[in-house]
This record gives structure tokens, C-alpha cells and sequence, in this order.
């Protein structure tokens, strides 16, 4: 199936072109980091982890949310997922590579990284997470592979493969619960040492994962003419929307223990986040009022029914994706750090060299999901499922 | 293949040509890090000090200004060879990426749980010294995922620099901000004859902290900062009910920072 990738347009070229060209001016940037050290970041003694870290959070939720489609396939026999649930399994390996690349640019001693199999820790949840991340990027490669490769042939998928499907939709739980007590499990991080860590990572990851995969298979129908099916996509509007739903009821719980209970400590870091802290503003406190906006507008569009599949619907995907990162992608780090440890102040903000090494691990997840989303896509053109409509409007017409 | 004496011998000679120039030059670049003469090993003169559980008791009565702890804090950092990063001109990082092992700050940042506003003004206007606590429950050794960061049967949480990957998991995971990451290479900052030729510079990308000079004590010597405070920062056994520490403990309120999070902090504060 390989060979999908050489049959492309010439937009085709220019985008891998343009992929490789941004990760080559990063990779240099990256370089130049590997050489100059972490100083090069705007971490620091009390905010010792920045932008990578909350990126590889945020896109560990990202890889989690392609069990919101295999879940409903396999457990529920829920057939117009089965169009494209080989779309998220692709954007779940790709998010795994982008994870791994995150923790290998914040690593202080990269070459050393394989430490943590050298000297496997079983009481560093790091060590536990480390070992669910490659096991789920194999789960995915295999199960999609294969299944895509049954598709091609026209022939019913191994039975294995399924019982495989079925693991990776538990592993697709664990990753980012271990995820989650990577930071749930830290004593005196007040803003993360939480019960309710894993719960509100996995509702924040089951909607802003599909919203993205959603956004990327509507940018896909604009430019290939794959159709996913108004059904399916109708379904998964409604997943995102649970899903956010309860991201924000979990969210509220917080705020309310945070200042019903009155303890500083708790809401300390919300009250930086939202208002500044002791008189100290910064720069994310508009981008958490950003969040909130965020979340009204989409929600407002989501929840009714009517516009839910709108034309409004990317607009609110957009805007439920922007929302739900600034929350994990950028306040869950600086409100974990600030408060420091002597409840002072210490201000963050990634300098631009931080960025553009993340950009550029983006641009490799991106390049990673073109190349086996055009795989999966000749597949489907090949073999004529590329429009979910198809069956529906046969069915409508024997009616 | 056949080998006679006229082609190992070209062998010979082009491997000798090989060390002796390009290679060897290289070789001895990368050496230059631990020339012979900047590191000596010392031969053990005095018996090691041992005890089942090292803590230190710090009386702040004695201390009267950060002057006062000026000589204790220059003692630690030139025994580590802790470079001074703050202020010095940073060109990469800036000022919140220094390294510090045994360093100052006042009241209510020292211990935040104490939160009472009408301190005497004594306490308020007061700075009191931190450091590593060598945690009983270490939260830093729970976290770190190569075992670079353990705790000796002696209670002491030390440090492997050298299996550090710098992940700073451990820097997340203490409540005492007592860890410093190598944002840039430290040995920039130090001169070039390091102040303790006996104690290795790190490198960059690694944590560091304080150690309780265990290397000290395996010599037969106390902590740097202990011996330079003339008797006003005790250190000793904990189990050991005839110690100094435990009849200071005794004798004296003290506290410790953040005890509520179940570390077991082993350093406490006379206040």
C-alpha cells in the first residue's frame, strides 16, 4: 500500500514540500537548542517545564480520542464509523509521534532518553507512560494496517484484529489516565494534584480530538471530495459535544471546591489564571478568558440541535479545539508552576525559539498524517468507499 | 586475504599517522574536560561518618542577617563548584535558570503554610536558609524515572548525574523547590581553575541539588555549611536519641517546611 504515496497532485508535492521545509528551518532551531542547552526556552528554576511538555499533554488527549470512533465500531457495531475510523486511528499514531518527538526536545540529555528502559522504574509514572505511548502507536499501526489492507482485498479483517481493536480502545483510556497522574500524583502542585486529573483529561481529549479529526475530514471532503457521511458526522458532533459538555461541568467542580472550601492554596492558582495573583497579571490570563469565550460561543452552537451541523459547525469545532488548548495546552502547566514553591511569582513565556521548536514537531505530525491519511485514501478510492452518503441515499430512494 | 609483513606494516603506520594527528587531536579535545591535575582524588585520612538517618537542625536565633549566612552559602557552592548564573550577563537564559543549593528567602515564602500576618516584625524582616530537606518520603526519587535520583540506606537523596536525562520530573515533584537544571553549560560560568578541583562540574541538561555533602562525610568531614556556621547548624543522627540533633530537637521548638505534604523533611528551623 506504500505505493499510495507517489500517486499524488502536484498540491500534493508542495504540501510535503512545504512540511519538510518547515521541520529542516526548525530542526535547525532545535539544533541550535541541542548545543545551547534548555537555556534557550523561557522555562526556568520555578516553571521547569513549558510549552513541550503542555503540548505533549494536549496531544496525548489528541491520540486517545480515535477510541471516540473505534469504540462505537467495534463495541456497538456502529457501521457509518467504519468509513473513516482508519482516519483516526492514522491521526492517533501521528499525535503518538508528536508525543514522543515533545518529551525528546524537552529532555535535557536526549541522547540519554533510553535511560528509562535501561533502568525501568516502576514507581515513575514517566516509566508507565513511556510504555503505554509505544504500545498504543503499535496497537494503532497494526490494527490499521491490517484492516486497511483487508479493506483493499475486500476481505473480512482477522479475528485477532478485532481483539486487538478492543485492547486499544482500554489502552486508549490508560494513556491518558497515566498521563494525567503524571501530574495528579505531585504533592504540593496544588492546581494539579486533583482526583478528578484523569476524568477531566479524558473529557477534554474526547472532544477536542474528534473536533480536530472532525475539522481535518471536512478539510479532506473540500479538497478530495471524501465524504464521511452526514450520518457519521452527525454522530460525532454529538460525541464532541457530550464530551465538552462534561469537560466544562468538570472544570466548573474545580473552580467550585477551589472557593467554596476557601483553602488559598486551591485557589491560588485559578485566580492567578483568571485574574492575576497578588497583583501579578500576565499574559495568559486574557488567553484563559479567550478559553471562556471560546467555550460559550461553541457550546451555544453545539448543544442546540439545529445548528450543531450547521454551517457553523467548523466555526464551532475551531473554537472548542482553541478552547480546550489554551486550557491544557497552555493554563494546565503555568497554573500547575504558578504559584511557585515559596507561593511567589514566577512568570513564563516560551521565547520564540520555544515555538519554533514546537511548530516544528507539529509540522512532523503533520507530514506523518498526510503520508498515511494519502495511504488510507487511495485505499478508499481504490476500492470506491469514499462516499459514507452512498448506502443512505439507496436506502432513501428504495423508500 | 592475504596479509604479509609489508601490509601490516602499511596498516601500522597509517593508524599511527591517524592517532597521532586528525584523530588524535580530536581525542584529546574531547579529553580536555579532565585534564590530569584538575581532579584529585583525596586518600581517606578520617574514619567516614555514618548514622542511620542524617538530619540537620538550623538555630535562626544565631543568624541575625543574610551577611550572616553569606559565608555558609560560599562555602557550599565553591565545595560543588555551584556556578554563579544570576546577573552574570546570561547571553541565553535569564536570570530564573541559575543553580542554587543553599540559598535565602524570608518568612512566608520558607514556610508558606505558616500563614499569619501579624509575625513580630523580628521574623518578618528575618531570611532563613533552604536547602535540599532529604525528604523521608522523597517525592523527587518517586518521580524520577532512571533511579538518577535515590536515597542512601543514611537517609540521605542523592544524585547520579550521569544517568540524568533531564527530564526535570523530579523538579515538577519537589515541594521545595530545592532542584536547579542546567539550562546552560554551568562550566561557562566557573573559572577555569574550578574552586573544588575534588568535586566534579556538571554538565549541561542535568538536575543538581544539595547532597548533605555526603561525599564530605564519607571522609570523615561535616557538610561545608555546617562546619562554616561555628556551631549554629547542627547536624547529626536522628535515630540516635544522644545526638546533637535529637537533644536539640528537644530542647528547642522547631519546625520543618511543609510538613503536611507526609515528606518527612529532615531539616528543621529554630525559629
Amino acid at each position: 500500500m506504500v505505493e499510495k504515496l507517489l500517486e499524488g497532485s502536484k498540491r500534493y508535492y508542495y504540501w510535503l514540500l512545504f512540511l519538510v521545509g518547515v521541520i529542516a528551518v526548525c530542526g535547525i532551531v532545535y539544533i541550535y537548542q541541542l548545543i545551547n542547552g534548555l537555556g534557550v526556552t523561557g522555562m526556568s528554576r520555578d516553571v521547569s517545564w513549558g510549552l513541550y511538555i503542555s503540548q505533549f499533554t494536549y496531544l496525548v488527549g489528541v491520540a486517545a480520542s480515535a477510541v471516540m470512533l473505534v469504540l462505537p465500531a467495534y463495541f456497538h457495531h456502529y457501521q457509518k464509523f467504519k468509513i473513516m475510523i482508519i482516519f483516526g486511528e492514522f491521526m492517533a499514531i501521528a499525535a503518538v509521534v508528536m508525543c514522543c518527538l515533545f518529551i525528546v526536545v524537552d529532555l535535557g540529555q536526549p541522547q540519554r532518553a533510553l535511560n528509562v528502559l535501561l533502568h525501568p522504574t516502576p514507581n515513575s509514572v514517566m516509566f508507565y507512560d513511556m510504555i503505554v505511548l509505544m504500545g498504543y502507536l503499535l496497537i494503532n499501526a497494526i490494527v490499521g494496517w491490517t484492516t486497511l489492507e483487508a479493506e483493499r482485498h475486500d476481505t473480512p479483517y482477522p479475528t485477532w484484529c478485532k481483539y486487538l481493536a478492543y485492547l486499544s480502545i482500554v489502552w486508549a483510556f490508560s494513556i491518558h489516565t497515566v498521563t494525567a497522574f503524571l501530574y495528579a500524583g505531585i504533592p504540593g502542585r496544588h492546581y494539579w494534584l486533583t482526583a478528578i486529573m484523569a476524568a477531566r483529561f479524558l473529557s477534554s481529549a474526547f472532544c477536542s480530538g474528534p473536533a480536530i479529526l472532525l475539522l481535518l475530514i471536512l478539510l479532506l471532503r473540500r479538497l478530495t471530495g471524501f465524504n464521511p457521511g452526514k450520518v457519521a458526522i452527525r454522530t460525532l458532533a454529538t460525541i464532541i459535544t457530550y464530551a465538552m459538555c462534561l469537560n466544562v461541568f468538570f472544570y466548573l467542580l474545580e473552580v467550585f471546591t477551589a472557593y467554596y472550601s476557601g483553602i488559598p492554596g486551591h485557589s491560588a492558582p485559578l485566580t492567578f489564571l483568571f485574574a492575576g495573583y497578588e497583583g501579578v497579571t500576565s499574559w495568559v490570563t486574557g488567553f484563559m478568558w479567550v478559553a471562556v469565550f471560546c467555550t460559550v460561543i461553541c457550546l451555544t452552537i453545539l448543544i442546540n440541535p439545529n445548528t450543531r451541523t450547521g454551517s457553523y459547525m467548523p466555526l464551532a469545532l475551531i473554537l472548542l479545539v482553541l478552547g480546550t488548548w489554551i486550557d491544557k495546552g497552555l493554563g494546565l502547566l503555568i497554573g500547575g508552576f504558578t504559584p511557585n514553591m515559596y507561593e511567589g511569582i514566577t512568570l513564563y513565556l516560551p521565547t520564540a525559539r520555544e515555538i519554533a521548536v514546537a511548530i516544528g514537531v507539529y509540522a512532523v505530525g503533520a507530514l506523518v498524517l498526510s503520508l498515511l491519511w494519502k495511504i488510507a485514501l487511495g485505499v478508499k478510492y481504490e476500492v470506491g468507499h469514499f462516499d459514507g452518503d452512498e448506502g443512505d441515499e439507496a436506502e432513501a430512494e428504495a423508500h | 586475504m592475504k596479509k604479509n609483513r609489508r601490509s601490516f606494516l602499511k596498516v601500522a603506520g597509517l593508524s599511527v599517522f591517524a592517532l597521532s594527528s586528525g584523530l588524535g587531536s580530536l581525542a584529546g579535545e574531547a579529553k580536555a574536560d579532565v585534564a590530569p591535575g584538575k581532579y584529585e582524588a583525596e586518600p581517606l585520612g578520617r574514619k567516614p561518618l555514618a548514622a542511620k538517618r542524617w538530619a540537620m537542625v538550623i538555630d535562626t536565633r544565631k543568624f541575625k542577617s543574610a551577611d550572616d549566612y553569606k559565608p555558609l552559602i560560599d562555602a557550599c557552592h565553591k565545595e560543588h563548584n555551584v556556578p554563579r548564573i544570576r546577573g552574570a550577563q546570561n547571553a541565553e537564559g535569564h536570570d530564573d535558570q541559575e543553580i542554587k543549593w543553599l540559598w535565602l528567602d524570608k518568612f512566608d515564602h520558607a514556610f508558606p503554610d505558616e500563614m499569619n500576618e501579624y509575625l513580630t516584625p523580628k521574623i518578618k524582616a528575618q531570611v532563613f536558609p533552604m536547602l535540599c530537606n532529604h525528604c523521608t518520603n522523597p517525592p523527587c526519587v518517586r518521580v524520577c524515572p532512571t533511579q538518577a535520583t535515590y536515597k542512601l540506606p543514611n537517609g540521605i537523596v542523592t544524585m547520579d548525574y550521569h544517568r540524568c536525562i533531564g527530564c526535570r520530573f523530579c523538579m515538577a515533584g519537589c515541594p521545595y523547590g530545592a532542584r536547579s537544571f542546567n539550562f546552560v553549560d554551568p562550566r561557562k560560568y566557573l573559572p577555569e581553575q574550578v574552586p573544588n578541583p575534588k568535586f566534579p562540574t556538571r554538565m549541561i541538561g542535568v538536575v543538581e541539588k544539595c547532597t548533605f555533602c555526603v561525599e564530605r562525610l564519607d571522609k570523615g568531614m561535616m557538610p561545608a555549611c555546617v562546619e562554616a556556621s561555628g556551631g549554629r547548624i547542627l547536624f547529626g543522627d536522628l535515630e540516635d536519641p544522644n545526638s546533637v540533633v535529637r537533644k536539640a530537637l528537644a530542647e528547642n521548638f522547631t519546625i520543618r517546611r511543609k510538613p503536611s505534604l507526609g515528606t518527612q523533611p529532615g531539616v528543621y528551623y529554630i525559629i
